[in-house]
């Protein structure tokens, strides 16, 4: 699925916009990992929790779940709430 | 010294690293950065066994901590593969690293070993040079200590720290280390088990000293010339440790009146066991954790700290609200040792004659949040 990465997450990418297919969230996440090491880390715990100013949408919904299906003809944006001061 | 060194001060604030690179006789500083703009850089520290090798432990208000490293003494960074995190807990009840906190190298012996500690707080360990680390979970999960470690909430405002690592020079099994909320702790076995190490120290008015999830150690160093000694900076005053003895003796009382002897940075001679700087801060009512009075500087001790003399030539004369971090002061090793602290308003002080004047060689950083030396074969 298409992937769009917020600007904190470029360092990783080098671009906007990421392509990786998965069944579910958790592992479109994980493919993104394998593609852009580190990159998951900084938005799932090692709990498996998705941290505190990480957001993910699937097709405009926002997934608060990360075994939820996705879709390969989906879009995933990501979108990292700016916090720190 | 057996060969000439220069100097280069490791600085961490709260939005990047900058490098000072000092020249022979540290009168001028070269500066090299931003590193990691925008990043929280809790601790940036020289793997002293290559000379070579820097750990930064980064993260930012908003994405999970991470860890750049460099071998080439900061040209080039990568991120480490695995940074510090706990041991998962299925059912999503497990804690998980907010930042890493402190960095230590190993034993000289055990090249390519790193110890980290955390908020929350745990301990961490590498083999391989930082770049990917495990939990100490014979610490971090064990149920007392959990205890004693508390929560997020407990303690410390942005969340109780993991720090104080110390590796003995003679024997990498021997450690200590503290917590900001749960005291000091020594381990014989390099880490997989720790014993409280409390006795002597004071708690706060109200509070059970025998629990250690009570005490607050701010800084904890262990003498070079002498490692069965350590000085202790306390949320309740100064204290000093010589082992074999278990009990901590509180040598602050010796520190003006008007000033007290409540601070964070604790710093000991590189050659001179009875000698100890401090820098005390206001702990008084609200604890405005500012310099006492507006007035900043630094005390040190030449008697193991039966007495203390006030050391501010160079610094502001009044009206100075900053105050220094935990590990946002330093020594280097140098034969007139040199002193360096950074403080909450950005500035970098430096004195190269053991704290007797002082100079500012940078100002308007960032917050500073950790200080270190790093003394490399001069050029």
């Amino acid at each position: 699925m298409k992937v769009l990465i917020p600007s904190a997450l470029r360092s990783y990418t080098d671009s906007a916009h990421a392509e990786v297919d998965g069944a579910t969230l958790a592992e479109v996440v994980a493919a993104l990992d394998l593609q852009y090491p580190g990159i998951a880390f900084r938005m799932i715990d090692e709990q498996g929790r998705i941290r505190r100013h990480i957001r993910f949408f699937v097709d405009g919904q926002q997934v608060r779940d990360l075994a939820q299906a996705a879709d390969a003809d989906g879009e995933l944006v990501i979108v990292q709430a700016l916090s720190g001061g | 010294m057996s060969s000439p060194s220069a100097v280069t001060l490791l600085v961490a604030t709260r939005k990047g690293a900058w490098l000072y690179h000092g020249d022979a006789e540290r009168k001028t500083w070269r500066v090299d950065g931003p590193h990691f703009l925008g990043h929280i850089i809790s601790h940036l520290v020289l793997d002293p066994r290559d000379g070579r090798t820097l750990l930064a432990a980064a993260k930012t208000g908003h994405l999970g901590p991470t860890m750049f490293r460099s071998t080439d003494f900061g040209q080039t960074w990568s991120e480490a593969a695995r940074p510090p995190a706990f041991a998962k807990v299925e059912g999503g009840v497990g804690r998980s690293v907010d930042h890493t906190f402190w960095l230590t190298p190993g034993h000289a012996s055990q090249p390519g070993v790193w110890y980290a500690g955390t908020s929350p707080q745990g301990l961490f360990r590498s083999e391989d040079g930082g770049d990917t680390w495990a939990p100490c979970s014979s610490i971090n999960d064990d149920p007392r200590y959990l205890e004693w470690m508390g929560t997020a909430q407990d303690g410390t405002p942005d969340g109780p720290k993991l720090h104080s690592i110390i590796v003995d020079p003679r024997d990498p099994m021997h450690m200590y280390m503290a917590m900001s909320g749960g005291g000091v702790h020594e381990s014989f076995d390099a880490g997989r088990s720790f014993a409280p190490l409390i006795d002597g120290l004071e708690v706060v008015e109200g509070f059970d000293v025998t629990q250690p999830t009570f005490h607050d150690p701010h800084c904890i160093r262990q003498c070079p010339a002498n490692p069965d000694r350590l000085y202790q900076q306390n949320h309740c005053g100064i204290f000093r440790l010589d082992r074999p003895a278990t009990r901590w003796r509180r040598i602050g009382g010796g520190m003006p009146a008007e000033v007290g002897d409540i601070g964070f940075p604790m710093v000991v001679h590189p050659r001179d066991p009875d000698t100890a700087w401090v820098f005390p801060m206001d702990g008084t009512a609200v604890w405005p954790r500012t310099s006492p009075g507006g007035k900043p500087a630094v005390f040190v001790t030449r008697d193991g700290g039966e007495q203390w003399q006030r050391q501010d030539a160079g610094l502001p004369a009044e009206q100075a609200w900053w105050t220094v971090k935990r590990q946002a002061m330093t020594a280097d090793t140098q034969p007139s040792v040199g002193l360096y602290f950074g403080t909450t308003s950005g500035e970098l002080w430096a004195s190269s004659d053991e704290g007797a004047h002082w100079h500012c060689i940078a100002r308007h950083l960032p917050d500073i949040y950790a200080v270190e030396v790093a003394e490399r074969p001069a050029t």
